[in-house]
């Protein structure tokens, strides 16, 4: 049986459904990410499980006891929030203590688990600081400690890197993620920002109007989108018409040069035209020994990324992004000058809704 | 110093030219006149230095008349405060419709400044011997204000018609220190097993605990130095410093300025230690801010 579960959970708000009949199971010490664009719903998801909203609809359990109706307080949930939200008028050490104070834990059992929870987090010699003596990264460390002091169940991480810069925020995920597997603790993420659910979840949850529109590990989700939607939010996509020559084998025309897709058969009837789509990636810069079709395109724009060069270019009547690694002994393309691309049918997305 | 060729042309500087009225306002209507009580209270009244005005000081009439002004600061903030705080609590917190915030706001606005003769007088007519409510209290459910004790001018009267204007005051001044309250400070304490009451205990009030000092110092004040309400509620039968000190420089024959003078320097004193008591006590409690 499943650690956490969410089984058909509805949310309204006035009018507004803001959660649609959402389920989900998750198992122990698992890492799962609510990866969606604002107003999906993954906040109000997140906000049910923490027992800040009651569900219109569905029921919450933990560790097979039914939370649904039980109050914030009686969930043993460890939660970090975006602006931090430690208590300004009291240390780091204080702030750390303050979720086993309030069960009553003896003051010789508060310190040595403030001093294992500062260890943890690398902040050892901060505990007598106040929060405003701290950076917004090490405020949010703290938020972390504070979360994991009283040992909770389940840890809900509500958008905790959006307010970092991008370095503490690469920096800080790797540590939340480290300390997640150390300890084992069943954890819920809620964010918008792709790269990062994909660099640190078990399993994703894409969200799209307070449905669950996928759900997968994130090389499934990047690389098999089900829907559209999924295949747009998550990296970028090149889309385009292809025209159905073989509906049993999956053959379809681009260009005038024939592609075989991974999906066969085709839902589609012979002569039809399908939308497909291909990660920057997949287009690939030369005549390659491996490609089942070589196109010519205008390079528009180049942008070098460092490890990448991402070009914008003109390809069988569409815009295109492709991408490349550098290589210090070969320069990138100029904007202007023609490039063979080669592409090959199995790296072919076919999108569906 | 050398003086440079040329010399540097003397610059006038506009930035200040803003805030001018409000200095001049200042120093002729705060400074000087301070100046002049602490001065006139060391003064006998052809000019040569004294300390008889503050050994005068020391009588019965005097003595009682600043303990009942420091009893009826004292009670008027604290009850202003808590019953203010509860008001303004139950508009941010208490899940009231949106509608009630503005026009409680807009009253408070209001009620904070109505003081003076139309205050004494709306109260004389609603609890007065012969008010509205004090009749219609005794007509309708046989119940006598006056038999049971109540009297508008009396201490307790004096208290009443006061809080009609700290209340408000207290809520115009909380409301938004209420609304400083982070939801995630809330959140976060629910979410680690605190309950309601252990919120309020150990964050929410020691958050606000320099907001409701400084807001117990101001209703002090404000209630110390309140003198129009209480003269017209009360006329000078009223043992308070406010009306003993307006009956000293009012410039009646039996006046003694100076002896006014020294109980005004009284007044500033006390006023002085309430709020190094209140600068003390924030900067103790304010010790997490930047």
């Amino acid at each position: 049986m499943s650690f956490l579960t969410m089984t058909h959970l509805e949310k309204i708000f006035g009018q507004n459904r803001v959660v649609k009949d959402f389920s989900l199971s998750v198992e122990k010490g698992e890492f799962i990410s609510l990866l969606g664009p604002s107003g999906c719903g993954k906040t109000t998801v997140l906000r049910m499980v923490a027992g800040f909203e009651s569900p219109s609809a569905g029921g919450i359990t933990i560790d097979g006891k039914d939370v649904t109706g039980l109050k914030a307080n009686s969930r043993n949930i460890g939660m970090m929030f975006q602006a931090y939200a430690l208590f300004p008028n009291m240390t780091v050490a204080d702030n750390v203590a303050f979720g086993l104070k309030v069960k009553g834990a003896p003051k010789a059992e508060r310190d040595a688990r403030v001093a294992e929870m500062l260890a943890l987090i690398g902040l050892a010699d901060l505990g007598g600081r106040f929060p405003f003596q701290l950076s917004g990264g090490q405020q949010q460390r703290v938020a972390l400690a504070r979360a994991l002091a009283p040992r909770p169940s389940v840890l809900l991480l509500d958008e905790p890197l959006s307010a970092l810069d991008a370095k503490v925020r690469v920096s800080l995920r790797n540590q939340i993620r480290q300390i997640q597997q150390e300890l084992g603790i069943t954890t819920i993420f809620v964010t918008h920002d792709q790269e990062e659910a994909m660099s640190i979840s078990d399993r994703i949850v894409v969200m799209n109007g307070g449905v669950a529109d996928q759900v997968g590990a994130p090389f499934e989700i990047y690389n098999r989108p089900r829907t559209r939607f999924v295949a747009n939010f998550v990296g970028t996509l090149n889309t385009f018409e292809v025209e159905v020559a073989d509906p049993a084998s999956g053959r379809v025309m681009l260009a005038g040069q024939g592609l075989t897709l991974p999906d066969a058969p085709l839902a589609a009837r012979a002569g039809e035209t399908l939308s497909v789509a291909l990660r920057p990636e997949a287009l690939r810069l030369g005549r390659l020994p491996d490609a089942e079709a070589l196109l010519t395109a205008k390079v528009t724009d180049v942008h070098f990324m460092g490890s990448v060069i991402r070009l914008k270019a003109d390809l069988a009547g569409a815009a295109v992004s492709l991408d490349t690694f550098n290589r210090p002994d070969t320069p990138p393309p100029v904007v202007g000058s023609e490039v063979e691309v080669s592409l090959s049918g199995r790296d072919f997305i076919l999108l569906q809704a | 110093m050398p003086k440079q060729p040329g010399g540097q042309r003397l610059r006038l500087p506009l930035e200040w030219l803003g805030i001018l009225p409000f200095m001049i306002f200042a120093v002729l209507f705060l400074i000087l006149p301070t100046m002049k009580i602490v001065i006139g209270a060391f003064q006998t009244a052809d000019g040569s230095f004294t300390l008889q005005n503050l050994i005068d000081l020391n009588t019965d009439s005097i003595r009682s008349a600043y303990w009942t002004s420091l009893k009826l600061s004292f009670v008027t903030a604290l009850l202003g405060c808590a019953i203010g705080f509860a008001m303004a609590a139950a508009v941010v917190f208490g899940g009231l419709p949106k509608g009630v915030r503005n026009p409680l706001v807009t009253f408070s606005g209001v009620a904070s400044n109505f003081a003076g003769v139309p205050l004494a007088f709306a109260f004389i007519a609603t609890l007065g011997p012969v008010g509205l409510v004090t009749v219609w209290l005794r007509t309708e459910f046989g119940i006598n204000l006056r038999a049971m004790g109540f009297n508008l001018l009396s201490f307790w009267g004096l208290v009443i018609t006061y809080l009609f204007f700290q209340i408000p005051l207290m809520i115009l001044i909380i409301i938004p220190a209420l609304d400083g309250l982070k939801r995630e400070w809330r959140e976060a304490a629910a979410v680690l097993g605190a309950t309601g009451a252990q919120y309020w205990r150990m964050v929410a009030l020691p958050i606000l605990f320099p907001s409701l000092l400084g807001t117990f110092a101001l209703l002090f004040a404000n209630a110390f130095g309140a003198v129009a309400t209480a003269f017209a509620l009360t006329g000078p039968q009223l043992n308070i410093v406010p009306i003993k000190l307006f009956a000293q420089i009012r410039g009646d024959v039996l006046g003694n300025p100076n002896l006014g003078y020294a109980l005004a320097f009284g007044m500033i004193v006390i006023t002085a230690l309430a709020n190094f008591l209140y600068i003390w006590l924030r900067v103790r409690s304010e010790r997490w801010l930047k």
